[in-house]
């Protein structure tokens, strides 16, 4: 048997990555419809509360950024990746791409890689009004921080995504990631500060990872958390757990 | 160099249940190279199944699957052959240019986007978006994604599924233009003239198994039976007992016979029945081929009613 031709130069294996994640660019770009309220969401949010409700208060400006930041960040994963596999299960292209000589790994990396753009663009914004508009005192050095904390803190809710995705086929999946984001999202804290919530939801909040990456944020805008060690640990054993369930599911059943 | 008759992708006694549905049941298949083989079958049958294993897509329960030597899962066997599957939905936004560079990244050593495009009659439509082409454009822009990446073997899921007689026509060259280049090609149709038009060789399926594997002719003579329709005053129930009738039932006001000896039914019919009127003789196509091939067993007693 001819065996040379099965040889695949690791150039052309990277250009496979890059061509898939250019492809999954160009397609959100060219879909404003799934872009817009993502990207628009928190940032309305944050001109209402952070801006025209606030009375130039600093401290509340800086920690609705952080706040608003973690809620904008989690969406580009839940729904990139979430929606669109739950999709392309229904539409069969994923049965076509697993067919074809597709490296899987670029299929998810051109899926994170798009989620971590939309949510740094997401980050930029906030900070953006929160700069301009809002005149939070914020260094280089914070800033930075924080876009660092929304391109990665993104990951998590990738994975959690890519695990709904392997349970819902097609439409019935931007229902049930809704149904997970916004309670999640006010349970851990990010539309209310918890002080204001009961003592039980207060104890609970640990277990939404949102409440880590939350805790991340209000760190890089500066207000005193502790140590963050814990809360990054619990985020990647959060990413972990949920890559490894979805991996088992999609291996079973495609 | 050429190697004739080598193996490029093989079941051999391989069985895949779903829950209590036996998919497969113990079939055996072998594609040689620069083959064209059409797998045959009414739905159910097991078509789809034999093609999800061979592309990796499922494993079997029992038995081998090769494909180029290797388990399908492996990537390296994929980088061998090109997949256009019956119900996969590309991605509506991205030009037709776009998705052919996109699949031709996976290959080693891929066609050209021009080219590819050429070879499948799209060239022209390179900078439309996919969701905005008709129906038959997108089947061609799917075959063109087939080809690109310069496979050895192509799997063809009912290629022309749903296509106006030109549109398949298009198709079908140039799918035979592969052919003639020495591409071996696995072909599913529900259309009987795409595997007669295409196929060296024909598997029909019923069950999870093949029941009649070889050459279209071969397929046509071993169902050598003929159709014979008149009025007659003749009852149905004493023609079902001539010896030479394998078959009786009326259609509409006249009766349908099916038979091996056509010659001598004709001649005993028109001696027993002087007023006998409206004869007509016809060679089964392949399509009755077919049907008398995936019959059930037991047929249930003068069903056939229709048309």
């Amino acid at each position: 048997m001819n065996t040379d031709t099965l040889v695949m130069p690791r150039g052309r294996v990277f250009g496979a990555y890059v061509e898939e994640a250019r492809s999954e660019i160009l397609r959100y770009l060219r879909n404003p419809g799934f872009l817009l309220p993502i990207i628009l969401f928190p940032n309305v949010f944050y001109v209402m509360f952070g801006v025209l409700l606030n009375h130039s208060n600093d401290e509340a400006a800086r920690y609705m950024l952080a706040s608003y930041s973690s809620f904008g960040v989690m969406a580009p994963g839940l729904f990139g990746f979430g929606v669109s596999l739950a999709l392309e299960r229904d539409s069969g292209l994923l049965t076509l791409k697993r067919a074809l000589p597709m490296p899987p790994g670029a299929y998810l990396l051109g899926k994170m890689l798009m989620a971590v753009c939309v949510a740094t663009v997401v980050g930029a914004l906030l900070l953006v009004l929160a700069l301009g508009v809002a005149h939070a005192p914020l260094g280089a050095a914070q800033v930075l921080q924080l876009l660092c904390v929304d391109a990665l803190g993104v990951l998590p809710f990738c994975a959690l995504g890519l695990l709904v995705g392997t349970l819902l086929k097609g439409q019935g999946a931007p229902g049930l990631l809704n149904m997970i984001y916004l309670p999640m999202a006010f349970l851990s804290g990010l539309w209310f500060p918890l002080q204001m919530m009961p003592k039980l939801l207060q104890q609970l909040a640990p277990i939404w990872p949102s409440y880590h990456l939350n805790v991340l944020a209000q760190h890089a805008v500066g207000f005193n958390v502790g140590a963050i060690w814990p809360h990054v640990l619990v985020l990647l054993g959060f990413t972990i757990g949920f890559l490894l369930l979805a991996a088992r599911r999609l291996r079973r059943y495609g | 160099m050429m190697v004739l008759d080598t193996v490029l992708a093989r079941l051999r006694g391989v069985r895949k249940t779903y829950g209590t549905l036996r998919a497969l049941d113990g079939i055996d298949l072998a594609l040689r190279s620069g083959e064209v083989l059409a797998l045959l079958g009414p739905n159910g049958a097991g078509k789809t199944t034999a093609i999800s294993l061979l592309l990796g897509l499922a494993r079997a329960d029992a038995g081998t699957v090769e494909l180029f030597g290797r388990d399908p899962q492996d990537i390296a066997a994929r980088r061998q052959i090109g997949v256009m599957l019956q119900d996969a939905q590309l991605p509506p936004t991205l030009r037709v240019g776009e998705l052919l560079r996109l699949t031709a990244s996976y290959y080693p050593n891929p066609r050209s986007v021009t080219e590819s495009a050429e070879l499948a009659g799209v060239a022209d439509l390179l900078m439309r978006p996919y969701g905005k082409l008709s129906g038959g454009q997108q089947r061609r822009v799917q075959f063109a994604l087939a080809l690109c990446g310069r496979p050895a073997l192509l799997f063809l899921d009912e290629p022309t599924v749903g296509m106006d007689i030109e549109a398949r026509q298009k198709l079908w060259a140039a799918i035979r233009h592969l052919i003639a280049e020495g591409n071996a090609v696995v072909l599913t149709t529900h259309y009987l003239e795409e595997a007669e038009a295409l196929a060296d060789r024909v598997c029909v399926m019923a069950k999870g198994r093949v029941i009649s594997e070889g050459s279209v002719d071969a397929l046509r003579a071993r169902i050598a039976l003929k159709r014979v329709w008149c009025s007659t005053q003749l009852s149905l129930a004493e023609l079902a007992t001539w010896p030479d009738v394998a078959e009786a039932r009326s259609d509409g006001d006249r009766v349908c016979l099916s038979t091996e000896h056509v010659e001598a039914l004709v001649r005993r019919l028109l001696a027993e029945d002087m007023t006998l009127s409206s004869l007509e003789v016809r060679a089964a196509g392949l399509a009755e081929a077919f049907t008398e091939l995936t019959r059930e067993p037991s047929p249930s007693p003068a069903s056939a009613e229709a048309a």
